[in-house]
């Protein structure tokens, strides 16, 4: 059950992911991407981790793409906004970026996820805590201040965006 | 039979029944609705077919079933057709979560009346309601038509701004009673102060403000239905769809609104916890089946205060409800998380 559940969301997550770069449409790119990140919240549930499957989709998949959406939809997204751009510089960055990140994915695999340590946080054990609880008292211990680090760089970001609000008035 | 089919039997019939009353819900606020309408406005409203005009819904059903399907030429086809699907399917799917009663004893099993008990179920909630912006933003683009683009833009917009204010106005619920689980928030509601039940509205009373007024941008009820407008955007994001198609977000917003209304009360008024009714010996099926009635009734009379709202107010303008939203609600919120957390300190 378990495994059939995760070959459909794993393969429906890769499929999406292909079609946000293959589509033609703006929209149905950012639509597929949705899709993506609703397996992915899936693959989630499967991990038992149901609070972080629940924080994918709304933080992602119901409030960043929404704003996506939002704006690629007032975008003209006709053949004649695409004609003339042949954009060879971004895509061979593009295949080259992609060759170093598949290297540094193989090489995280093979180091960490199969021979290396297991973590004290697998599926079985986040059930028998809780996952909320699981991942909160990691969050305010361990990781404490890489989350404070990020607050603060959040709060600049709400800054910028309300300075750049002001400035039209 | 084994065990699991019996738990697949359950499962199925307690599907089947929550289906079968959303509709009825349904059904039954497509004619309050309108005669509540007219009793608001001293008038008669729909009143002929049947007892107390109440086959109108019937009447419209067939009515609309049979009319003709229609996809505008430049439009998306795929997505315009599937939007309203989406719509009413997250509607249906948000509504699982809800506990409609306490757990009930039969031929020695006891059954839990709820679809599924997840443990984060408030923010299973959030999640699917955040998803449901996408049913009104894919219509209004795949129609191909300004005015459905242009109510479709105004609900993304509305529906974020609104539910930052709608999730931060329960964190003061969630930080009195430690869980995630809706299970556990009814349970926290059903202890006393003296003689008043300790229900969350009376703990939380600015929270319950909060969460009232954003569900009704949620909701897309006036008097923060922007979305659609008629006077400005005829009706949105509906414009170009019709017959069943019309049907299905009709009926996906009603669906909604009982999940809201079912929402509020879960949080602040105790589920279906009935007050002082503990002292009293009555058989446990019979106190369940009581319960079960309590949440209805508890249900329909917010239902009944959302349709008494949308006849009595105006519509705001759409650049208050974005002030609003923003400079009211929001630091409202974070002022309930700080008094909320003041006096646990306080007072532990």
């Amino acid at each position: 059950m378990e495994l059939a559940l995760f070959v459909i969301f794993g393969a429906v997550a890769v499929a999406s992911a292909i079609m946000v770069i293959v589509s033609r449409n703006a929209v149905v790119s950012a639509l597929f991407l949705i899709l993506t990140f609703f397996c992915l919240a899936g693959l989630y549930v499967l991990l038992n981790a149901q609070f972080i499957a629940a924080l994918q989709i709304i933080v992602y998949a119901g409030a960043i793409m929404v704003l996506f959406v939002f704006v690629v939809m007032l975008l003209r997204t006709g053949k004649e906004a695409r004609r003339g751009y042949r954009l060879i510089f971004q895509k061979s960055m593009g295949i080259i970026f992609v060759v170093l990140f598949l290297l540094l994915l193989g090489s995280i695999t093979l180091t960490v996820a199969v021979t290396g340590m297991r973590g004290p946080y697998t599926a079985e054990a986040v059930r028998h805590i809780g996952n909320t609880q699981a991942f909160a008292s990691v969050l305010f211990t361990d990781y404490l201040y890489p989350f404070e680090i990020i607050s603060v760089l959040l709060l600049a970001g709400i800054i910028g965006a309300v300075v750049l609000a002001k400035r039209k008035r | 039979m084994s065990p699991f089919w019996i738990d697949l039997i359950i499962i199925l019939i307690k599907v089947i029944v929550v289906m079968g009353a959303l509709l009825g819900g349904v059904m039954m606020m497509a004619i309050v609705e309108r005669r509540g309408a007219g009793f608001l406005q001293e008038r008669l409203g729909p009143n002929r077919v049947g007892p107390w005009g109440f086959f109108q819904p019937i009447a419209d059903g067939i009515k609309l079933f049979f009319k003709e399907e229609f996809i505008p030429a430049q439009a998306h086809k795929l997505l315009y057709l599937a939007a309203p699907a989406f719509f009413v399917f997250i509607a249906f799917a948000t509504f699982a979560v809800i506990p409609f009663g306490d757990k009930l004893e039969l031929f020695g099993r006891t059954i839990q009346l709820q679809i599924a008990d997840v443990n984060i179920g408030i923010l299973y909630i959030f999640a699917f309601a955040s998803l449901g912006v996408y049913g009104i933003v894919i219509a209004g683009w795949a129609s191909n038509n300004k005015f459905s683009l242009m109510g479709g833009l105004r609900s993304a917009a509305q529906m974020i701004s609104y539910e930052v204010a709608l999730g931060l106005s329960i964190i003061g619920i969630l930080m009195v009673v430690h869980s995630l689980r809706l299970n556990d928030i009814i349970v926290a509601q059903t202890h006393y102060w003296g003689y008043l039940p300790r229900w969350n509205i009376f703990v939380q009373p600015l929270g319950f403000l909060i969460f009232l007024i954003a569900t009704f941008a949620e909701v897309n009820r006036i008097p923060f239905d922007l979305c659609e407008a008629e006077q400005e955007l005829v009706v949105g994001y509906q414009v170009e769809y019709g017959s069943m198609k019309f049907v299905m977000y009709y009926m996906g917003e009603y669906v909604n609104l009982v999940t809201f209304s079912a929402l509020i009360v879960v949080l602040f008024f105790g589920g279906w916890h009935i007050p002082w009714i503990e002292g009293l010996a009555i058989h446990p099926l019979l106190l369940a089946l009581l319960q079960v009635g309590a949440f209805v009734v508890k249900v329909f009379a917010f239902l009944w205060f959302f349709v008494w709202v949308r006849w009595t107010f105006p519509r705001f303008r759409y650049d208050q409800l974005m002030r609003f939203g923003w400079l009211v609600l929001l630091p409202l919120a974070i002022f309930n998380i700080f008094a909320t957390g003041v006096v646990m300190v306080l007072i532990p």
